[in-house]
């Protein structure tokens, strides 16, 4: 069953918002990394240099901190630090959970290859994967910060099975370790959790172990924190109107890049979970116009009331040049303070939402 | 006797250093991968690759050494990526899996490229220099007609069964340039995965045939990611001119692969697949020994000649370390058995 979105939706809107109407504006998580920063993380590999793990470390904070005031000065109501500490969204979290091991890149396509972990043991807690960084960025931030998680179902079903009988068996177990890390963030504050399932996307016929994974990731959670589910690059009709049952606050989902040819199906039945709807493409280096993005606004329009209405891009801006990536945010909100005021004004006919005024 | 005979269909993982080279002399781009007139650097790179993997095949002690296909970015769709009547489309996913390839669109008449003749000749001259290979023999792979027709796009034949009679003649004047074979490979994943309707199994039979009567080496049609259909079973047992068949022991349900073959019998020799291609676990030699004598305890055996031990799909899926350590559960296995 949704949780409660409205019981923890009005703690992001800024004490200055503008306008009546409030359209959440968040990131997917993912950003470019600055060149220097890509420099940093081979120099450290380099033995030759002085150039050693706290100096990275430094390295990595700086980038943060960039990167979060970036997010800011782009206006966006919720920040990410970018993930500028991770390397790739399955790597980093096998890196911290005991159980993973690692014995080299495999081929994805092409030359482009990806270090898939093997699962070799019961996957077990250790160390918490990402308070540091929470509380680091909270720090820096002004605005509150959203915590993307990898979850269990991409990183089980996106690594070797050794150790387990099947490998749902070992989606279930990682959910349980999310679900601690997830009490962690809380406890220092976190207060918007997004699990990433682009696994979810090649397999829909697996809707119903995603969904037993959230639910032992949610339990137990106060229903002030605010828990969304990202997937992308899926056939949607395939996973709905099954999301609807699953237990978390936001439901975030790239349609921009199919041009939004998907959402009549989230139209029927009611949608029940807060839309987070992706508005600029991840992977077309054009920066989209003010105009154009309030058009893929009313688009979610269509599915949510705007009270319910989260506004991100498709996915992690991460492959995209940093300028554009900039640029995408900045227009992405300057096109959602737009709408929320003609949303106001009655321009906006909400029982019509792409209809001129 | 039954004969076991240790091989693998080839499509081997790139060296960790050829995986750093390769992408540095070729890029991460749709645009940069293989077209079949690589220069010189390349084609060194890769001569190097062939070479350590028919080294690491001879270490392993298979009996049948395969060129390794490192070259195949494409996967199985490779002979066809490098094709002149061919335009690669975008990146479409392969399979059930986690990886991609170019969509081969067929422009135009099919003719000969002799590009997979070239690298077996390679593979070949390797081996004959090769110290200890006195054993081994040559095996080649290529794709079966029905699954490369089944991952390509036809934008000139206009009809299904013409465009696997097309593959099936272009594929068969590549073997009829290979240099001398022992066994031929053909993959044939689709069947699995993607089966001819019911009424259309005797062109995709046919089609396999066509392959098949271009070499006089043992033909083996390899299925895999699971279990094959009844019906298409028999059809191939019966007519597609297959030494063996081979069949997934792994992925599946094995039971219906040998309810298969205990109900309609089975070509002379059989292939089975019986190490993980897609999984690091490496099974012990015993146990992938075990598997051979649960599966023959199951099936009749008057007049089997062979049993290939392989792995279930291609190795490429692995991380080097471990696909060669599957190499050696293979060789291994073999040796358990006699």
């Amino acid at each position: 069953m949704v949780r409660n979105p409205e019981a923890n939706r009005d703690q992001f809107r800024p004490h200055d918002h503008p306008n009546d109407a409030f359209l959440l504006t968040t990131v997917v998580g993912s950003y470019p990394k600055p060149k220097w920063l890509n420099r940093a993380d081979e120099l450290v590999d380099d033995p030759d240099s002085k150039f050693d793990a706290s100096d990275l470390e430094e390295a990595h904070d700086d980038a943060c901190r960039l990167i979060t005031h970036e997010h800011e000065r782009a206006g966006l109501d919720t920040v990410v630090d970018g993930e500028m500490r991770r390397n790739e969204m399955v790597e980093f979290f096998a890196d911290r959970i005991d159980g993973y091991e690692f014995n080299g890149p495999v081929k994805v396509w092409g030359h482009n290859y990806f270090d898939k972990p093997s699962v070799v043991e019961e996957v077990a807690y250790d160390e918490p994967w990402l308070v540091d960084e929470f509380e680091f960025t909270s720090n820096v931030a002004e605005r509150p910060v959203k915590v993307p998680v990898t979850g269990p179902y991409t990183l089980g079903f996106w690594a070797f099975n050794e150790a387990y009988p099947s490998t749902e068996e070992l989606v279930y177990d990682l959910a349980d370790l999310v679900n601690e890390e997830v009490e962690k963030l809380v406890e220092a504050g976190a207060r918007y959790i997004q699990i990433d399932e682009p696994a979810l996307a090649t397999t829909p016929e697996d809707h119903a172990i995603v969904g037993e994974a959230l639910e032992r990731i949610a339990a137990g959670i106060p229903e002030e924190v605010r828990i969304g589910l990202h997937v992308c690059y899926g056939d949607y009709s395939r996973i709905y109107p099954e999301i609807n049952d699953y237990p978390i606050d936001e439901f975030d989902v790239e349609l921009c890049n199919g041009d939004f040819e998907q959402i009549p199906t989230f139209t029927d039945p009611e949608f029940e979970p807060d839309l987070a709807l992706g508005v600029v493409d991840a992977h077309t280096a054009e920066v989209e116009s003010v105009a154009e993005i309030k058009e893929n606004i009313r688009q979610g329009l269509r599915v949510v009331p705007p009270e319910k209405l989260t506004i991100s891009p498709d996915c992690g801006l991460k492959l995209l040049p940093r300028d554009v990536a900039y640029g995408k945010t900045e227009n992405m909100v300057t096109a959602v303070r737009e709408v929320e005021a003609e949303i106001d004004s009655g321009e906006i006919d909400l029982d019509n939402p792409l209809a001129d005024d | 006797m039954t004969e076991r005979v240790a091989a693998t269909p080839g499509l081997y993982p790139l060296p960790d250093r050829a995986k750093e080279t390769l992408s540095d002399l070729k890029g991460h781009q749709k645009g940069d991968l293989l077209s079949g007139d690589e220069s010189e650097a390349i084609v060194a790179e890769y001569d190097e690759v062939r070479a350590e993997y028919v080294d690491h095949q001879l270490d392993a002690g298979l009996d049948l050494i395969s060129e390794g296909q490192g070259r195949w970015d494409d996967m199985i769709a490779h002979p066809l990526t490098v094709s002149d009547a061919v335009e690669t489309g975008g990146i479409v996913r392969y399979y059930d899996n986690n990886n991609f390839y170019r969509d081969p669109r067929v422009a135009d008449d099919l003719g000969f490229s002799g590009d997979v003749a070239g690298e077996l000749s390679d593979a070949a001259d390797l081996l004959a220099d090769a110290d200890g290979a006195a054993d081994a023999s040559l095996a080649a792979t290529l794709p079966g007609p029905y699954s490369l027709a089944d991952l390509a796009t036809d934008e000139h034949y206009g009809d299904e069964a013409e465009f696997q009679a097309a593959i099936a003649e272009f594929l068969a004047g590549e073997v009829a340039a290979f240099p001398a074979h022992e066994t031929l490979f053909l993959l044939e994943p689709s069947l699995v995965t993607n089966p001819p309707a019911e009424g259309d199994e005797s062109s995709a039979t046919d089609a396999i045939a066509t392959v098949a009567d271009a070499t006089d080496a043992d033909v083996v049609v390899q299925t895999f990611y699971g279990a094959l259909g009844e019906k298409l079973y028999a059809h191939l047992v019966d007519e597609a001119g297959a030494d063996a068949l081979g069949l997934d022991l792994v992925a599946g349900d094995r039971d219906d692969t040998v309810y298969n073959v205990q109900e309609f019998g089975s070509t002379d020799s059989l292939s089975l697949g019986l190490v993980d291609g897609q999984n690091t676990l490496v099974e012990d030699a015993e146990t992938v020994a075990e598997r051979v004598e649960w599966f023959e305890e199951q099936i009749p055996l008057e007049g089997f000649d062979r049993t290939y031990l392989t792995p279930n799909t291609e190795l490429f899926y692995l991380p080097t370390n471990k696909y060669r350590e599957k190499l050696n559960a293979l060789a291994a296995a073999a040796e358990v058995l006699d």
